[in-house]
């Protein structure tokens, strides 16, 4: 046996082709590390081709997991790991890994032809470029054709068992256990595939054990939970969820229009099965159909809903409009991805902030939500449910590829302890009047069609204060803009929470830059740096008491993934000159990178 | 919903409060009228019925009808019909749409909405013109028309709307004149019988900005000539007896009835043959006289019962579907 050394964590990266099964090992790796204890965090990274040509650049496919034995935020910002299926992956990932970092890499693919594609001159196993890296060459392919001779396989199957050869490799170097990947193979494949997947894992974990490559096995021990139960659970599952959730506590259907878009896509494939929880989808034509379906829905008593990204919210924005109009429920989730235009499909970006609060036409308020982890994309969907139908207007809910993609654990809610959504439709017709309000919510009567009495016609033009009727009047006009704005600024939300000392600086983060603010202002705090961090999720309305905890704090820092966007609303709204800390890559914060911003300002005020 | 007895409606009750902004002789009027006339006499209780519509002159429609409405936006209508539909099949749902709003923005829709066989009525008011932005071509102008936006004459070629219909796999296509009072009341009945989108092209005018578009067909003393009026069943004669429609291999010809040629020798309508209905959508004055009344019809499941269908189904298949078994489903662990 090898020795085995403890670590407190690890960030490991598998790297190759989009076809070489990259993201099915890398969430392997991540359920059986779930059940093992740690805490994690996950990221994939993949192109938007399905199928680049093979060996290039542009189909370099990455899963990153970062697993601890302490509370984590973020991916990692550098792994220690580096697997890599072929020379483009190597190369494309490389300049990532730590130094002094293990390289595995599939040594079968170090050919000219595969150097070639991957647009390098020389091998860099023998050309001395991977010195600063400890690299293990490993015939993948021939051990796992080895691993599953005597089965009816043809080459290309057979070449693809090596995925889990390598996986099977790091199952060993971690000390992970084999059961959980085993039972999903056993779930997910059929024979012979099934046998030759199972082989080929076996054989890369039995192969680490008896290669001298590897000095000793590493472990990191179960990271101290809150007890409860757990599952391992990605943003866009938890949206599905959340909605579902919404579902079941209002007792009224969630109706999910939408069209298929990278990186929501998920959440409609994931709700298509929820239909015995009372929530049914209705794949449209386009993002407009999905829209005027969804609203067509809640005009009809359901909760309507549209998953979307940029593009898609772009589309939408006119039917926005007329839910804004017309008063009715509606959420719009907007899975932000890199823009403009079609941009970055399967990168991360912030980029909507402006568009969700005020891309539309006239004076069109929604309220504006942001969730700030994967796991709080449950909580959110939730609650833009929630919002929309207490105050019957559309709300907005803004996640983005990484929170979508990304993945933690997540310590399940008791659900008999969510709170329900009440619901009431009106069917009294005495004293109906379509426009009347709530007057604490401002919120009209929802009434479901089919209710007698109360025949009523609703639409875009503009509205009569009360009774709803069309009106054209100056003065009709510019109260009930207004109104729908005051509406919007009435919804309650939670007081805005600061983390550490904001007095010197404060950090103000929206949406999935959480993780990395959260990290690099503990590290900071660990150095005896002053700094706090207060995270928006409610972006219109903004919590009460923002303009007093930035006017605490002596400079204001901004990091977000864009050219800075929520650094101008905080501007015009409170007039506080924020710093603004922008990264626009298609790639979240390093933690080092908002760390390294956080000490230039400590350098700033020394030097003043 | 408990069985209440059928109420009984005059067509008074389905007239709203608000004052009806078309213009003095649109033809809009007439055609509200016969659909208030018809949903008194339909048997559905008023509240079941909700009116949708997108933008345009006759998209004002559902502010003149009491019952439910939803006035929406330009050429979307269709898709709020299948959201409403959709979610709430007992409703009946009539979409009140133009020749710009069903087959210019909103012709995506239209044709996605046909294909699905959604069970509402589409009234398409076809003008030939834009009439609420003052005067331009529509899609179902003729080419070299002289508009405000065509002033050397539009060079479009125009849709036949029931041909586009046909194409998007449409169940039910039916075509009638606003002032033509029982024959439109006739196509709305049958519209509403039918189970799936009923596709009805009402040929309306628009006095102001292209009056008497329809005169050469419609016009008392030349309508029996022009027209043909269908009869599932029936053969396919006009002209008071005098003509009828011959195939001519798959081509339709005219021909002059007598000299041994009777009734008899002509085509025999029949509403459910969609090869039939291919030519009949095609048919247009002057080559032909234009059909008139219920071409096609065709029974394939609507998508709102199979919808509900698969959410039935679900449900069947998992009636104690709870939230606890949702969130705690897949791969869990404890931490003590």
């Amino acid at each position: 046996m090898k020795p085995v050394q403890s670590l407190d964590s690890v960030v490991i990266r598998f790297a190759g082709d989009s076809g070489d099964g990259m993201q099915v090992i890398g969430s392997q790796f991540t359920n059986t590390t779930a059940m093992v204890g740690n805490d994690l965090a996950t990221f994939p990274d993949f192109p938007a081709e399905i199928r680049a040509p093979a060996g290039t650049l542009a189909g370099v496919s990455g899963f990153q997991l970062h697993f601890s034995s302490s509370d984590i935020f973020t991916p990692g910002d550098a792994p220690e790991v580096l697997v890599a299926m072929n020379p483009a992956a190597l190369k494309a990932n490389i300049r990532d890994l730590k130094k002094g970092g293990l390289v595995v890499v599939n040594v079968e693919k170090f050919i000219p032809r595969e150097f070639e594609k991957a647009g390098i001159t020389t091998n860099p196993l023998e050309d001395g470029s991977l010195d600063e890296w400890r690299v293990v060459p490993i015939e993948m392919g021939r051990l796992s054709r080895e691993a599953v001779t005597g089965l009816d396989l043809g080459t290309k199957e057979i070449d693809r068992t090596k995925n889990f050869f390598a996986l099977g490799l790091c199952y060993w170097l971690y000390n992970r256990p084999l059961e959980t990947t085993v039972k999903w193979v056993e779930s997910k494949f059929k024979e012979p595939y099934r046998e030759a997947n199972l082989r080929a894992l076996r054989a890369g974990h039995a192969y680490a054990e008896t290669i001298e490559l590897f000095e000793s096995k590493y472990e990191v021990p179960p990271a101290r939970l809150t007890p409860g139960v757990y599952r391992n659970i990605m943003g866009n599952q938890a949206t599905a969820l959340g909605l579902a959730a919404a579902a079941h506590k209002s007792g009224v259907p969630v109706f999910l229009g939408s069209y298929p878009i990278t990186p929501a896509s998920d959440i409609l494939h994931q709700l298509s099965g929820y239909k015995a929880h009372n929530v049914v989808t209705f794949q449209a034509e386009d993002e407009i159909a999905a829209i005027g379906a969804a609203i067509g829905a809640s005009f009809s008593g359901s909760i309507g809903v549209c998953t979307t990204s940029g593009p898609g919210m772009a589309l939408k924005a006119e039917a926005i409009g007329l839910a804004v109009m017309t008063e009715l429920p509606l959420v719009i989730i907007d899975v932000q991805r890199g823009g403009p235009s079609t941009g970055l499909p399967t990168k991360t970006e912030q980029s909507d902030l402006m568009q969700a609060m005020y891309g539309r036409n006239g004076e069109a308020p929604v309220c504006v939500l942001a969730a700030s982890t994967p796991v709080d994309c449950f909580e959110m969907a939730f609650e833009a449910c929630r919002i929309a139908v207490t105050s019957m207007c559309p709300v907005i809910l803004l996640t983005d590829g990484y929170l979508a993609n990304g993945s933690e654990p997540w310590r399940l809610p008791d659900p008999d302890a969510i709170p329900d959504i009440p619901v009431h439709f009106r069917t009294d017709p005495e004293g109906f009047l379509a426009y009347k309000r709530d007057p604490d919510t401002f919120a009209r009567d929802w009434v479901r069609p089919g209710t007698p009495g109360l025949e009523h016609r609703i639409g875009g033009i503009e509205k009569q204060e009360n009774t709803g009727n069309v009106n054209y009047e100056p003065l009709n006009h510019e109260r009930m803009c207004k109104i729908r704005a005051e509406k919007i600024a009435k919804i309650v939300v939670p007081d805005l929470e600061v983390y550490g000392d904001e007095e010197d600086l404060l950090i103000v983060g929206w949406g999935s830059t959480f993780g990395a603010i959260r990290s690099a202002v503990d590290l900071a705090r660990s150095r005896g740096i002053r700094v706090g961090h207060a995270h928006l999720r409610h972006m219109n309305p903004m919590p009460k008491n923002t303009g007093d905890v930035l006017r605490r704090a002596r400079r204001v820092l901004v990091p977000e993934m864009n050219l800075g966007q929520l650094v101008r609303i905080l501007r015009a709204e409170y007039l506080i000159d924020c710093i603004s800390l922008p990264k626009i890559q298609g790639q979240a914060f390093k933690v080092g990178e908002i760390f390294d911003a956080i000490y230039r300002t400590q350098d700033n005020e020394a030097a003043k | 919903m408990s069985e209440l007895p059928p109420v009984k409606y005059t067509k008074k009750d389905f007239m709203s409060d608000q004052i009806i902004r078309w213009c003095p002789g649109c033809g809009d009027y007439a055609i509200l009228s016969q659909a208030q006339t018809v949903f008194a006499e339909l048997g559905i209780p008023r509240e079941n019925f909700v009116m949708i519509s997108g933008i345009g002159c006759s998209s004002r429609f559902p502010y003149y009808v009491n019952a439910y409405g939803f006035h929406t936006i330009h050429g979307r209508a269709p898709t709020f019909a299948t959201g409403v539909k959709a979610s709430r099949p007992e409703l009946s749902v009539w979409i009140a749409t133009g020749d710009g709003d069903a087959l210019s923005i909103g012709g995506n829709h239209t044709a996605h909405m046909l294909r699905r066989n959604v069970d509402v009525q589409v009234l398409l008011f076809n003008n030939r013109i834009y009439g609420l932005t003052k005067g331009q071509y529509s899609p179902t102008s003729e080419e070299g028309k002289k508009t405000k936006s065509t002033p050397m004459g539009s060079l479009d070629h125009p849709f036949l709307p029931l041909a586009f219909a046909l194409g998007a796999e449409a169940t039910f296509i039916a075509r009638s004149v606003d002032i033509f009072t029982k024959e439109q009341r006739d196509v709305l009945r049958a519209a509403h019988d039918h189970r799936g989108s009923s596709f009805v092209e009402i040929y309306q005018n628009c006095n102001i900005f292209n009056d008497g578009a329809w005169d050469q067909l419609i016009d008392k003393q030349i309508r029996g000539e022009r027209c043909l009026f269908l009869e599932h069943g029936k053969p396919m004669v006009f002209a008071g007896g005098a003509k009828g429609i011959k195939l001519n291999g798959l081509r339709p010809v005219v021909v002059e009835l007598g000299n041994g040629l009777t009734a008899d020798d002509c085509l025999v309508h029949d509403e459910t043959d969609p090869y039939l209905a291919a030519i009949l959508a095609r048919m247009d004055y002057p080559e032909f006289p234009v059909p008139m009344g219920v071409i096609h019809r065709r029974v394939r499941p609507t998508y709102d019962a199979q919808f509900n269908e698969q959410i039935a189904e679900a449900k069947a298949a998992n009636p104690n579907a709870s939230l606890r078994k949702l969130l705690y489903g897949g791969d869990t662990w404890k931490v003590e």
